[in-house]
């Protein structure tokens, strides 16, 4: 009889979205598997680069059209100031449990030892060079290198 | 339950390797739990972080996880997981003889 393994091993995170609520959870996932001992890898791509872009990290917003979880009127979410609204309403609750800011918690995710890389198709389609990303970016890398470093991880695709 | 014996004195752990009485632990039992989980000697800095963990749950109900951690103890992050390379909150927590605590960051 075999039995599973008691944890997994390794995780390899894809961050592809540039919203508040599409970047927190990844982070997240990263974040809590170093916490247990798993290895843990980010791999940030397209929009996700923002999260490590030095003049985009700070900017993140909520997503206020097109967002139903938000329980808001695609009529009203699209108002001028609605998102910078919201996003400062969501900072705030955030806040209060004690949740780390994007810029921050990517640095902490970086102490734990998690990898921070960056897609190169993406970083090339924006034209942006490791000058352009934080310090803590490992490196950018192609899709064939991030194939490599999850060679027996468990990829998470967010 | 499993019952062990650290320091000569007998404890019960949870499935997962947790002290279910924390009053039981005394710090005699601290080398031989920090052994269990590859730590092979306990420096002052791990002390630091055993206290902070142990002085935490009495004060809250819970050890704190690895972001309080840091900023509680003043140990950084990095530090952290250098002392503690299995998870600094998890590994703190049973070497402090305290539940596991329960946060997501």
């Amino acid at each position: 009889m075999s039995t599973a393994p008691a944890t997994l091993e390794k995780v390899s995170v894809i961050v592809s979205k540039g919203s508040l609520d599409g970047i927190y959870p990844p982070l997240i996932l990263a974040n809590g598997a170093r916490a247990e001992g798993i290895e843990a890898d980010l791999f940030f791509t397209f929009f996700g680069l923002d999260a490590i872009t030095r003049r985009r990290q700070e900017q993140i917003r909520l997503a206020t059209v097109g967002n139903p979880g938000l329980h808001l009127p695609t009529a009203l979410g699209g108002l001028p100031g609605m998102s910078a609204a919201m996003t400062r309403y969501m900072e705030w609750k955030m806040e209060q449990f004690d949740f780390p800011s994007i810029p921050e918690f990517v640095e902490m995710i970086a102490d734990t030892g998690a990898g921070i890389y960056a897609c190169k198709a993406s970083t090339d389609l924006f034209g942006l060079g490791k000058d352009d990303l934080i310090d803590c970016v490992a490196d950018i890398i192609t899709v064939g290198e991030f194939y490599a470093r999850a060679v027996g991880s468990q990829i998470i695709y967010t | 339950m499993p019952i062990h014996i650290y320091a000569g004195h007998s404890v019960v752990l949870d499935e997962d390797g947790y002290f279910t009485e924390p009053e039981r632990w005394t710090e005699e039992m601290a080398p031989y739990l920090a052994a269990a989980e590859g730590i092979t000697e306990l420096t002052a800095d791990h002390w630091q972080v055993i206290k902070v963990m142990r002085a935490e749950y009495h004060a809250k109900g819970s050890g704190p996880a690895v972001r309080a951690l840091a900023k509680i103890s003043g140990v950084p992050v990095k530090e952290l997981y250098r002392l503690f390379p299995k998870g600094p909150a998890k590994v703190a927590a049973k070497i402090a003889g305290i539940p596991k605590p329960h946060s997501c960051i």
